[in-house]
């Protein structure tokens, strides 16, 4: 294989090791070296679908960052926080209302309070992580959901996970902190389990988005989890 | 091999070294923007900063590779296993998607590694130890499990944001993978509410029986 490197490319590599380039500026410089394309084009830069009903990721066609302000919820790594405690909150909610429901029994069940425990152990989490970085924790939201038979319900509970993860992905790459980045990550492939078994109950692929799970935007992440906030 | 100490390490010096579960010492770099902004008390998230520990001398390109050799080793690991471990219908259809997934991983960690200037390591010598599509997979779930724990472990000290949330992808997919697989063995998919993190040091330990020296 040849290892001659056009101009564009070169000056490419050169600006990324000297930091701060951003991806769509490293595109169009590297006239979209197709191996880094293809790894970094996981940013939600394609058509995917970002309808409620799919149980794939919800990646915008929106360049990652434009919509992805935590800000209504604190500067910085805390308003990360309080975000992702905002969602971790409506997924406790949503399992807590799930098993009270009485659709479910025994191992369906059982995974449902489950995954619920640990979306409330997240919740714990968060909050002490807001309060320990002197922050004030977001409030719980009050919420209701529609519980009409247990396939809606498994299909809605794969959603609400297939997005956490996605909002969590989506989140990462802002946050300064190398604890609270560790913290996230831990949680974020977590929700990412959540959202496989689900799909997998389901009869739908564990993998929605194929071989790069697709990063979602704080804010069609909130609009898509508002119509449960009442 | 010299070391920088950042304005953190010198104001709280009992933040250079963590100790984690009595086990291994490691100095925790924490990075320049740490420093300038708050610090996050230790205590509220330390059980899930288990041996994320960062290294001065990783630079991106060197945890690339880390990644691309665990992916090699998964890769080859399903290619194998769609081949001799005997599975079937809906089994067989999830080894196959695994398989088309760490594929498109090592592809696009070695393509990277290049535009980045580095050079991918090559793809090594491996052996698994398996007689039946039991003990494939439940070789799988412990090998995907590892592969969460690491990119985890190391994601803390990947400088470039595109890289990270490259490497975020990738190891959700593998989360993914490990809960299919529980599934499918009758294992819990998330069985913790935390996933754990490994150092390179054991997730080398972890992958050792299957390198051939």
């Amino acid at each position: 294989m040849p290892d001659v490197k056009d101009k564009n490319e070169v000056t490419a590599i050169e600006k990324m090791k000297a930091g701060g380039v951003s991806r769509r500026q490293l595109m169009s410089m590297a006239g979209g070296s197709v191996a880094l394309g293809a790894f970094l084009a996981a940013c939600g830069s394609d058509d995917s679908s970002s309808d409620m009903s799919s149980t794939g990721s919800t990646g915008t066609t929106a360049a990652m960052g434009e919509d992805n302000s935590t800000a209504q919820f604190g500067e910085g790594d805390l308003g990360i926080l309080n975000y992702a405690l905002t969602l971790e909150y409506i997924e406790t909610a949503f399992y807590a209302d799930v098993a009270k429901s009485g659709l479910f029994k025994g191992a369906d069940l059982a995974t449902i309070k489950q995954f619920g425990s640990q979306e409330a152990d997240h919740v714990v989490a968060l909050t002490d992580a807001v309060k320990a970085a002197g922050g004030k924790p977001a409030p719980k939201p009050k919420t209701e959901f529609p519980l009409n038979n247990a396939k809606q319900v498994l299909k809605l509970a794969s959603t609400v996970e297939n997005l956490g993860a996605a909002a969590y992905l989506g989140q990462a790459a802002r946050i300064k902190s190398p604890e609270v980045l560790a913290a996230a990550l831990s949680i974020h492939s977590v929700e990412g389990r959540h959202a496989a078994a689900l799909n997998t109950l389901l009869g739908l692929t564990p993998v929605p988005d194929g071989p790069f799970a697709k990063p979602a935007e704080a804010g069609m992440v909130l609009n898509a989890v508002q119509p449960f906030i009442v | 091999m010299t070391e920088l100490k950042t304005e953190t390490e010198l104001v709280h010096p009992e933040l250079a070294t963590i100790e984690i579960d009595g086990q291994e010492r490691s100095d925790f770099l924490l990075k320049g923007a740490l420093a300038a902004g708050a610090i996050f008390g230790l205590g509220a998230i330390s059980p899930f900063v288990r041996n994320a520990a960062a290294r001065a001398d990783m630079g991106d390109v060197e945890i690339l590779n880390y990644a691309l050799t665990l992916e090699y080793l998964e890769s080859a690991f399903y290619a194998e296993g769609l081949k001799r471990a005997g599975a079937t219908g809906a089994l067989k259809e999830l080894l196959t998607t695994i398989s088309t997934d760490e594929d498109a991983h090592v592809k696009a960690l070695t393509g990277t590694i290049k535009s980045l200037g580095g050079k991918p390591v090559t793809a090594p010598k491996v052996k698994f130890d398996y007689s039946d599509t039991a003990s494939f997979t439940a070789l799988a779930e412990t090998i995907e499990n590892v592969g969460v724990s690491a990119y985890n472990g190391v994601a803390p000290e990947i400088k470039s944001k595109e890289v990270l949330t490259a490497a975020g992808s990738i190891v959700q997919v593998e989360a993914r993978h490990a809960a299919a697989i529980a599934l499918n063995n009758g294992s819990n998919p998330a069985p913790d509410a935390f996933d754990p993190t490994m150092t390179q040091e054991q997730v080398l330990k972890a992958v050792k029986p299957f390198l051939v020296a």
